[in-house]
């Protein structure tokens, strides 16, 4: 396919939003034909950049040229007619879950292309949807309903549905987030190929430094809403991006102080999930211990905090705290119980977006500002104004609706309100998903803290730098059973993987 | 120059937020305002007493509904549950001869079923509120009917197999339907609701799982059991308006409580934007139902006929529903 090569450039691209300069003359380029990252931290205005580019928003200010001429991107439909597209970090809201494969595929050239037909053609339909999967190299069913794939399969299906038109330019937002490592590796093969056989220009988003540096070309970077550099991508360092992202020189500290472990306050005994998510897990936590769960995407730590938490039903097997039995059936007997999750998906389960700070902050125990019921406000709204300062929550005040807030501020909130309680052991499921640099310190110095104070954690997470990081001792996870304990100091990466994917 | 324009969008957009939040005061006062100029005895003390009089049996069953949708929840079926309610008090009275209260508990005790079945189609069977409460909309207005064998209830009437009655209803009963006492229980229904919602932690509960029921789990909130008390709630109330339309009429009419259902959610819907809460609220339901109330009223002075009433009446819910669903777009 002997494509002509074209540049893009973005210049002095400004938009406001009421009360915000999302951006201010952000310049970006890029050829086809190169994987070009894009990072910064959360509200940097990535997301931004990329929506004027694919034609979300149309008050922004600037020219974006093609070859040096100037082109007018104003609507999706204008940047898809350009051959750019774009495959959004929400997969779901994207996706039809009762249309097969192929009609997901084919969604917009069917909506597009169908003037004058009335009918559809089933078998050209899937005949065509195959064609494109093949080109990714990936067998999914064109019959199967979208609403029974994979995370990563319905990304594939999104992807293969912008590649129906033969982008010239693909932005892809944060597509790994979901994904587990050898999933991953298996975009990165089909990004490679685009970009090296298809000549397709291709913009990663991603707060996963390792990963742009393993298969991007060049890197921009950006901080409030201004690009701050543009370098080829073996000329920087992934500490200077850092630097860059944060405006300010990170000191790889210590922010671990290490807390003594005391006794055990939390067993399980052969804990077995209902739908056996999680089989047969034996695990102990100790006062001032934080205990990692590592485990590749599905490999059931979400599924682990669920069931000890009760929002999953139990079949068999005990929890012990402080040596008493637990009998948990749903949350409430889980906080009831000493328990507190922070969930990994905040939005849906961590936080209640429409409510104000300090009603989130006090969702969790909320008796203890009542008498007979009756709340008292004052003493609720004192306690929440101490709560956002003690954690450096950012806002204007504790009135604010916390959807408004950013992603580390959310999850603050979503800590905050276990402060409250008088929790013993605490769950932490991926709680820097969506984080930014800064918050995500705060966030570990907060878990650190609460070790310091004897409490018992558990910590879930994908990231295997994080979990060596955090941890004092560590369960793998392996398709819902713990296959292996390790202890952090004695361990490193290599040897989580290996237990990870199933190697024993 | 720019310095004014900022001004002026400022006090623009201050005046916007204003009518978001007072929209509901200034369309009352309006048509206060309209139909005292047509008709000058509108404002007259007794047309008034008259307007809150009339007013109280939406109002009460709206504020059943304001429960029912601070959890995000929906109950189609408040209009048959006072159906229901109407036809069992009555019942007590005429054909069993039953005393005051033992007729009021029983009516109300009975009718609570109707809240189980709710609860019990939502909560547990899990299908979604509007679909399961018009279903029970249904078998409860048949339920009614059939008790009642398809007629209505009048002291002196005889039971359904031909027995011969002589109960009346008695007169604290009907004292119930008339004001002030009518107006009275309406106000404290109204107090009693505010308070719950916005001082207690109970509210607070509802309006959380109404917020987001799965963060409202998480944080530990039983979920289940609150949505079930508003479902209990919504009946209770409905059953409550159920026993004015009986006192007030003084007999059980057949479909009588079907009327109050869509005033009742206008109200409910209307009260969301008052003081620009966006969320149901008790005192916002009460202003609501005084919006329907005096349009009503004013046009049926007007002599706008019945019939007609009901164009009206289903165009003012649209337009609350639509200052309530068009921001969150």
């Amino acid at each position: 396919m002997a494509q002509q090569q074209i540049k893009l450039k973005m210049e002095d691209i400004s938009i406001e939003f009421p009360g915000v300069k999302a951006l201010s003359n952000a310049t970006f380029e890029l050829e086809t034909g190169q994987i070009h990252a894009l990072i910064g931290a959360n509200g940097a205005g990535k997301s931004t950049l990329m929506k004027v580019l694919s034609g979300a928003h149309d008050h922004y200010t600037g020219q974006i040229y093609m070859n040096h001429e100037v082109v007018e991107i104003r609507t999706p439909r204008d940047a898809k007619k350009l051959g750019i597209d774009i495959v959004q970090q929400e997969v779901d809201s994207a996706l039809i879950p009762y249309f097969d494969v192929a009609e997901n595929i084919m969604l917009d050239s069917v909506v597009n292309n169908s003037k004058g037909k009335a009918w559809v053609n089933w078998s050209r339909l899937h005949e065509d949807a195959r064609k494109i999967l093949e080109r990714l190299g990936t067998k999914i069913d064109t019959k199967k309903k979208v609403s029974e794939l994979t995370l990563a399969q319905k990304q594939m299906v999104l992807i293969a549905r912008a590649l129906v038109d033969e982008p010239r330019f693909l932005i892809l937002d944060e597509p790994t987030a979901p994904l587990s490592q050898k999933e991953t590796s298996e975009l990165f093969r089909i990004v490679k190929e685009l970009a090296a056989k298809h000549l397709v220009g291709i913009i990663f988003i991603s707060h996963r430094l390792p990963e742009l540096f393993e298969i991007c070309d060049e890197i921009t970077v950006m901080r409030n809403g201004e690009v701050v550099s543009r370098e080829k991508i073996d000329q920087i360092t992934p500490k200077q991006v850092v630097e860059q992202m944060l405006g300010r020189s990170m000191e790889e500290a210590e922010w671990k102080q290490p807390a003594s472990i005391g006794k055990q306050i939390f067993e399980t005994k052969q804990l077995t999930q209902k739908d056996h998510l999680v089989k047969q897990i034996n695990m102990t936590v100790h006062s001032g211990e934080i205990v990692g769960i590592a485990g590749l995407v599905g490999a059931g730590k979400t599924e682990l905090c669920k069931t000890i938490f009760g929002v999953l039903p139990i079949q068999s097997g005990q929890m012990l705290l402080h040596g008493n039995t637990l009998d948990i059936h749903s949350p409430a007997d889980g906080v009831a119980e000493g328990l507190a999750l922070v969930p990994e998906e905040r939005r849906k389960e961590g936080i209640l977006i429409d409510e104000e700070v300090y009603s989130n902050l006090s969702a969790a125990n909320l008796s203890k500002f009542c008498r007979f019921g009756f709340l008292k406000q004052g003493n609720e709204r004192e306690a929440a104004r101490k709560m956002i300062t003690d954690l450096d929550i950012k806002t204007p005040s504790e009135n604010q609706k916390v959807g408004l807030l950013s992603g580390g501020n959310q999850q603050k909130v979503a800590i905050g309100k276990w402060l409250m309680t008088d929790a013993e052991l605490f769950l932490f499921d991926e709680p820097t998903k969506g984080v930014d640099v800064g918050a995500k310190s705060d966030i570990f110095h907060l878990i650190s803290r609460l070790a310091k104070m004897g409490k018992g954690i558990i910590y879930a997470t994908s990231e295997l730098a994080e979990i060596l990081a955090v941890s004092d001792r560590i369960y793998v996870m392996y398709d819902g059973m713990i296959v292996k304990e390790l202890v952090t100091k004695e361990t490193n990466e290599e040897e989580i993987l290996y237990y990870s994917t199933g190697g024993n | 120059m720019q310095e004014e324009i900022k001004q002026r969008s400022n006090l623009f957009a201050t005046s916007v937020d204003y009518v978001n939040r007072w929209g509901i005061v200034i369309a009352i006062i309006l048509l206060i305002g309209v139909f005292t100029a047509l008709m000058p005895q509108f404002l007259s003390t007794s047309n008034l007493v008259s307007i809150l009089q009339s007013i109280s049996i939406v109002t009460v069953i709206a504020i059943g509904l304001t429960f029912s949708l601070s959890t995000d929840g929906f109950d189609l079926s408040v209009g048959s549950t006072a159906t229901l309610a109407s036809s069992l008090v009555v019942s007590m009275f005429v054909w069993y001869s039953m005393p005051t209260a033992v007729s009021i508990v029983a009516a109300l005790v009975i009718t609570l079923l109707i809240a189980a079945i709710n609860a019990f189609l939502i909560v547990k069977v899990k299908i979604p509120d509007l679909f399961a409460t018009l279903s029970t909309m249904f078998i409860f207005e048949g339920v009614a009917m059939t008790y009642t064998g398809g007629g209505s209830i009048s002291e002196g009437m005889p039971r359904l197999d031909g027995t011969p009655t002589n109960g009346k209803l008695s007169e604290t009963f009907t004292s119930m339907g008339q004001a002030p006492t009518i107006i009275i229980i309406m106000v404290v229904v109204v107090i009693l609701a505010h308070v719950i919602l916005t001082y207690t932690k109970y509210g607070r509960y509802f309006y959380a799982i109404g917020g987001n029921q799965e963060a409202a789990r998480y944080s530990g909130i039983p979920v289940n059991k609150y949505r079930t008390i508003a479902y209990f709630l919504s009946t209770l109330l409905a059953a409550i308006g159920g026993l004015l339309l009986a006192a007030k009429v003084g007999s059980a009419q057949i479909n009588s409580g079907a009327g109050y259902l869509m005033p009742a959610v206008a109200a409910a819907f209307i009260g969301s934007s008052f003081r620009g809460l966006g969320k149901p609220n008790a005192i916002g339901t009460f202003v609501g139902a005084i919006l329907v109330g005096v349009l009503e009223n004013g046009l049926v002075m007007l002599s706008v006929p019945y019939y007609s009433l009901n164009i009206i009446k289903g165009a003012v819910l649209a337009i609350a529903l639509a200052s309530t669903y068009y921001k969150k777009s």
